[in-house]
C-alpha cells in the first residue's frame, strides 16, 4: 500500500511536471530568446526594435491564428499565401490613384476598398471549406489546388503587374497608427483577443476542440462537424485577405508575386507554439508566442548580421525541434 | 499419443489483474479443436500467448512433446504456428499472390522479384487448397471470405501445422462460410490441426471434432463434441447460475416511451419493429454483423434508413441527423467509447459538457460557471474517479471513461436511453455500478434499449429480449420464457 502511493505521488509530482512543460514551456523558451538577445545586443531592447518586431510579426501572427483555428480541426491550410496575394491585389484595384490599374471609378474610399479584400478573402476559404467538408477532399490536397488557383487569378487580374500608388487612406492601416502603436500591430491584438474569445469562451470554440479530438464523437454529440469544418476555412480565408490588404498598405502598392510562402511561416507559428499537427490540442496564445518567436528570431540574427540563408536553416531546425520535443512529451503521457 | 499442441496451466496478468489463470489444450494432428468460451473467458490472451504476442506468467507449451516459448510472432511461424486474427491485415494495393509471400519474395535477375515464379508458385499453393481465386486479384477485389481464404493460404505457405483461426466468421455470410468450412476440412485431412475460436455454436457442430471451454480465465473442461449435445455445451460455456449481480429494481410500465416499425436500412437491416415501454428494458441480442448495431445507427440519425416509422411518446418523428435525436429526448452510448463516445484528448469536462452546449450557454459567450456545475454533478452522481475534472479523459480507466460517457448523455436528461454495449471493456465492479445506474433510470420512468453480446447481460438486465439475426428481428421473448440456450439457438 505504502509503495502504491509513494508511486502515485511521483506519478502526480511528473504529471504536474509534463503539464508545467507543456503550458509554459514555449513561454520560457520565448523569454529565454529574448534574454539572450537583448544581453548580446544593446539595441534589442530598445523601443523602436521592439516595435519593429511586432511588426514584422503583424503579417504571420493574422496568419498563423487563422491556420490555428484549420489545424485544431485536423485540417490545414497551404492556400493562404496566394489569397493574400489576391486580396491584396483586388483591394488594392479599389484604392488606387493610377488610371491604368484601377478598376473603373477607382479610387474608392477605404471602407470600400477594405471589405472589398476581406470578401475576397472569405469567398476563397469557402470554396476551399465546401470542398473540404461536402466533398470530403483532404484539405492538405484542396488547398493545394486553391494554392495554385488563387496565385493564378491573381497574375490574371492584374496582368501580371503590380497595383501602384494607393490612397494615403487605404495605405493608414498598414502605415499608420493608434496611440504610437503601428496599426498592422493593433490589428494583430484585435485578431489576437477575439480569437482568444472565440476559442477558449465560446460554444464555437468548444466545437472545434471537440471536433479535432474525435470527430466521429462529435457527430454523435449532435454538432454538425461539416459546418464547422467550412467556418474555419471561412476564417482562415478571411483572416488571410486582411493580412494581403495590410501588406499592400504597408507597400504602398500590390504585388503579384506577394506572400510566396507565407503558409509555411504560418505552419510554423502554429507548430511551435505547440498545435498538434493531429488536432484537438492547441493553444492561440502559443500560436501567438511561436510567431514572435520567428519574428525574434529573424530580427536578432539579423542585429547579429548574420547572413540570411541562415536564419532559414535555423527557422528549420527550430520547427523540427519543436515538435520533437513534442512527440517526446506525447509519448511520456 | 503425441499431440501437436499441448498447453497446461498457462497463466497471465495485465497489471495485477488475471487475464488468464489456468490455460489448456491438447490438439490432435487431423483434426478440428473448437475453443469456446464467453467474453472475457481468456480466449484471445491464451492465443497471444501462443503466438508470441505476451509473455506468459506461468504454465507449459510442448509442440510435439517439446518444451517451447516463443517471444515474437514470427518465431511461431517458424515453428509452425499461425493465426487467423479476428481482424485481417491484408495490403489492399498488393495482388494475393504478393500479399502471401510478403517480405519471402522468389528474387530474380539483378535481385529484382521473380513474379513468374512468385505467381506460379501461389497458383499451385491455391489449387492444392482449392480456393477459387487467383494470384494476380487486388486483395481490394477481394470479398472477406476470400481474404480470409487468402490468409489461410499464407499461413500454409509458411509450412503452419498449427491454424488457429480467431472468429473466422464473424464478418462473412453463411454461403461464403460453407466455403471456409470446406477450406477447413481439407486442411484436417491433409493432417493439420485447427483450432477453431467462434460464438457461433452450430458452426462448431458442424466442423469441429473436440472442443475446450474457458470461462472467466480458467480452463472449465474438454472433450469429444459427440459426447455432448449443444445445451450441455452453452452450460459450460455460461456456467454459474446468475447470482445478485444484476439487481432489476425498475418495473415497466405499459405506456409505449418509443415505437419503431419497419425500420429498413438496406444491406443492414430489415423491417425491425419493437416497442419499448416507459421504465422498460428491453434488450437486444445478436452476434456481431447481426444488424443490432445498425438500428441504433438509424435511430440516432447516423445512418439513412428507406423506410420505417419512429413515434416518441405516440408522436411520429423524423430523424435525419443525430440533433434531431437528441431533440426529441434519445440519447445514445456508442459501441466503441473511443472510436465514437469520447475525445481522448479533451478533458473530463468538456466531454460531459460536449452534448449539452447550447443548453447550457445560450448566449454567445460560454457560462463556465454551468459547465464546472455540470461536471461536477455527473462527477458526483456516478462516481467518476477523476483526479480533477480538468485532466484528459484518456488518463481513467476503462469504467471512469464509460461513465464519463453516461454523465455526457444523462446531463441531457434523455427520455429514452440507447445503449450499445453498456459495459464492454469495463470491469465487474464498475459494470455494476453501471446497471445500477441504467436500472435507477428505467425506475424513473426512461425508456432503455440496450444491446449486449454478454448473455448473463442481457439476461440479468432485461425485461424483453430482441434477438437479431443477420438484420432481422428474430422476435422478441419475455425474461421468464428466455435462457442462454434459447438465445444462442435463435441467433444462430
Amino acid at each position: 500500500m505504502s509503495t502504491e502511493n509513494s508511486s502515485l505521488s511521483t506519478w502526480f509530482g511528473s504529471e504536474q511536471r509534463k503539464l508545467i512543460i507543456q503550458e509554459y514551456g514555449i513561454f520560457v523558451a520565448f523569454l529565454l530568446l529574448a534574454l539572450v538577445l537583448s544581453i548580446s545586443n544593446e539595441y534589442f531592447l530598445t523601443a523602436g526594435n521592439i516595435s519593429n518586431v511586432l511588426l514584422q510579426t503583424s503579417i504571420n501572427g493574422i496568419l498563423a491564428i487563422g491556420m490555428t483555428f484549420v489545424i485544431l480541426t485536423r485540417g490545414i491550410d497551404l492556400s493562404v499565401g496566394s489569397v493574400v496575394a489576391l486580396a491584396g491585389i483586388v483591394s488594392a484595384s479599389f484604392a488606387t490613384t493610377s488610371s491604368t490599374a484601377g478598376v473603373p471609378g477607382a479610387p474608392y474610399p477605404a471602407l470600400l476598398a477594405l471589405p472589398v479584400g476581406l470578401l475576397v478573402g472569405i469567398a476563397c476559404g469557402a470554396i476551399v471549406g465546401i470542398i473540404v467538408s461536402r466533398f470530403a477532399v483532404p484539405a492538405f490536397v484542396a488547398t493545394l489546388g486553391m494554392l495554385s488557383a488563387a496565385r493564378g487569378m491573381t497574375l490574371l487580374y492584374g496582368g501580371g503587374r503590380p497595383v501602384p500608388a494607393l490612397t494615403p487612406e487605404f495605405r493608414w492601416i498598414g502605415t499608420g497608427n493608434i496611440l504610437g502603436i503601428p496599426m498592422p500591430v493593433v490589428l494583430l491584438a484585435i485578431v489576437f483577443l477575439v480569437s482568444w474569445w472565440v476559442l477558449n469562451r465560446t460554444r464555437f470554440g468548444r466545437y472545434i476542440y471537440a471536433v479535432g479530438g474525435n470527430p466521429h464523437a462529435a457527430v454523435t454529440s449532435g454538432i454538425n462537424v461539416s459546418r464547422l469544418r467550412l467556418s474555419v476555412y471561412v476564417i482562415s480565408g478571411g483572416l488571410a485577405g486582411l493580412a494581403g490588404m495590410l501588406l499592400s498598405a504597408r507597400t504602398g502598392s500590390a504585388l503579384p508575386q506577394a506572400g510566396i510562402s507565407y503558409e509555411l511561416d504560418a505552419i510554423a507559428a502554429v507548430v511551435i507554439g505547440g498545435t498538434s499537427l493531429s488536432g484537438g490540442v492547441g493553444r492561440i496564445t502559443g500560436t501567438l508566442v511561436g510567431a514572435l518567436i520567428i519574428g525574434v528570431m529573424n530580427n536578432g540574427l539579423d542585429l547579429m548580421g548574420v547572413q540570411s540563408y541562415y536564419q532559414q536553416v535555423l527557422k528549420g531546425a527550430l520547427i523540427v525541434g519543436a515538435v520533437m520535443l513534442d512527440q517526446k512529451r506525447n509519448q511520456g503521457v | 499419443m503425441e499431440y501437436l499442441l499441448e498447453v497446461e496451466g498457462l497463466r497471465k496478468s495485465f497489471g495485477g489483474v488475471a487475464a488468464l489463470s489456468d490455460g489448456r489444450l491438447q490438439l490432435r494432428a487431423g483434426s478440428v479443436h473448437a475453443l469456446c468460451g464467453g467474453n472475457g473467458a481468456g480466449k484471445s490472451t491464451f492465443l497471444k500467448i501462443l503466438m508470441g504476442i505476451h509473455m506468459r506468467d506461468g504454465g507449459s507449451i510442448r509442440r510435439r512433446g517439446m518444451e517451447v516459448a516463443y517471444s515474437t510472432p514470427a518465431e511461431a511461424l517458424a515453428a509452425g504456428i499461425a493465426i487467423i486474427e479476428q481482424e485481417l491485415s491484408p495490403v489492399p494495393h498488393m495482388t494475393v499472390a504478393e500479399n502471401i509471400y510478403l517480405g519471402r519474395e522468389p528474387s530474380g535477375r539483378f535481385s529484382g522479384i521473380d513474379f513468374k515464379t512468385m505467381n506460379r508458385n501461389a497458383q499451385a499453393l491455391l489449387d492444392r487448397l482449392g480456393f477459387n481465386v487467383r494470384p494476380s486479384q487486388l486483395m481490394m477485389n477481394l470479398s472477406v471470405a476470400q481474404v480470409q481464404l487468402v490468409e489461410i493460404a499464407k499461413a500454409l505457405s509458411h509450412n503452419a501445422e498449427v491454424i488457429f483461426m480467431d472468429e473466422p466468421t464473424s464478418a462473412i455470410g453463411e454461403k461464403e462460410a460453407q466455403h471456409l468450412f470446406e477450406a477447413v476440412k481439407r486442411l484436417k485431412t491433409e493432417g493439420k490441426g485447427i483450432v477453431y475460436v467462434s460464438h457461433r455454436l452450430s458452426e462448431i457442430f458442424q466442423i469441429a471434432n473436440s472442443y475446450t471451454v474457458f470461462r472467466d480465465g480458467s480452463y472449465v473442461g474438454s472433450g469429444n463434441l459427440a459426447d455432448i449435445d449443444r445445451p450441455g455445451l452453452i452450460r459450460m460455456i455460461v456456467g454459474r447460475e446468475l447470482g445478485d449481480e444484476y439487481i432489476k429494481t425498475n418495473a415497466p410500465s405499459v405506456v409505449p416511451g418509443i415505437e419503431v416499425s419497419g425500420l429498413t436500412a438496406p444491406g443492414k437491416i430489415d423491417d425491425v419493429s419493437f416497442t419499448a415501454c416507459k421504465g422498460e428494458i428491453l434488450g437486444i441480442y445478436g452476434l456481431m454483423g447481426s444488424g443490432r448495431s445498425e438500428i441504433f445507427n438509424c435511430l440516432f440519425g447516423l445512418d439513412p434508413t428507406s423506410r420505417g416509422r419512429i413515434s416518441v411518446d405516440g408522436r411520429n418523428i423524423t430523424i435525419a441527423k443525430p440533433s434531431d435525436a437528441m431533440a426529441h429526448g434519445i440519447a445514445f452510448v456508442t459501441e466503441d467509447r473511443k472510436l465514437t463516445g469520447l475525445n481522448l484528448t479533451g478533458s473530463v469536462r468538456s466531454n460531459i459538457c460536449m452534448a449539452s452546449l447550447p443548453e447550457l450557454s445560450p448566449r454567445l459567450n460560454m457560462n463556465r460557471r454551468m459547465e464546472a456545475d455540470a461536471s461536477r454533478q455527473m462527477v458526483e452522481r456516478f462516481d467518476i474517479k477523476a483526479a480533477r475534472d480538468t485532466m484528459p479523459v484518456s488518463g481513467l480507466s476503462g469504467g471512469n471513461q464509460q461513465k464519463v460517457v453516461l454523465g455526457k448523455w444523462f446531463h441531457r436528461k434523455p427520455k429514452i436511453l440507447l445503449l450499445d454495449e453498456p459495459t464492454r471493456g469495463v470491469d465487474v465492479g464498475a459494470k455494476r455500478e453501471i446497471y445500477r445506474i441504467i436500472c435507477e433510470f428505467a425506475e424513473e420512468g426512461g425508456t432503455v434499449v440496450m444491446i449486449s453480446s454478454e448473455i448473463d447481460e442481457v439476461l440479468g438486465m432485461s425485461d424483453r429480449i430482441m434477438v437479431m439475426r443477420r438484420g432481422r428481428s428474430a422476435g422478441i421473448y419475455n425474461r421468464e420464457q428466455s435462457n442462454a440456450q434459447s438465445l444462442v439457438h435463435l441467433s444462430t
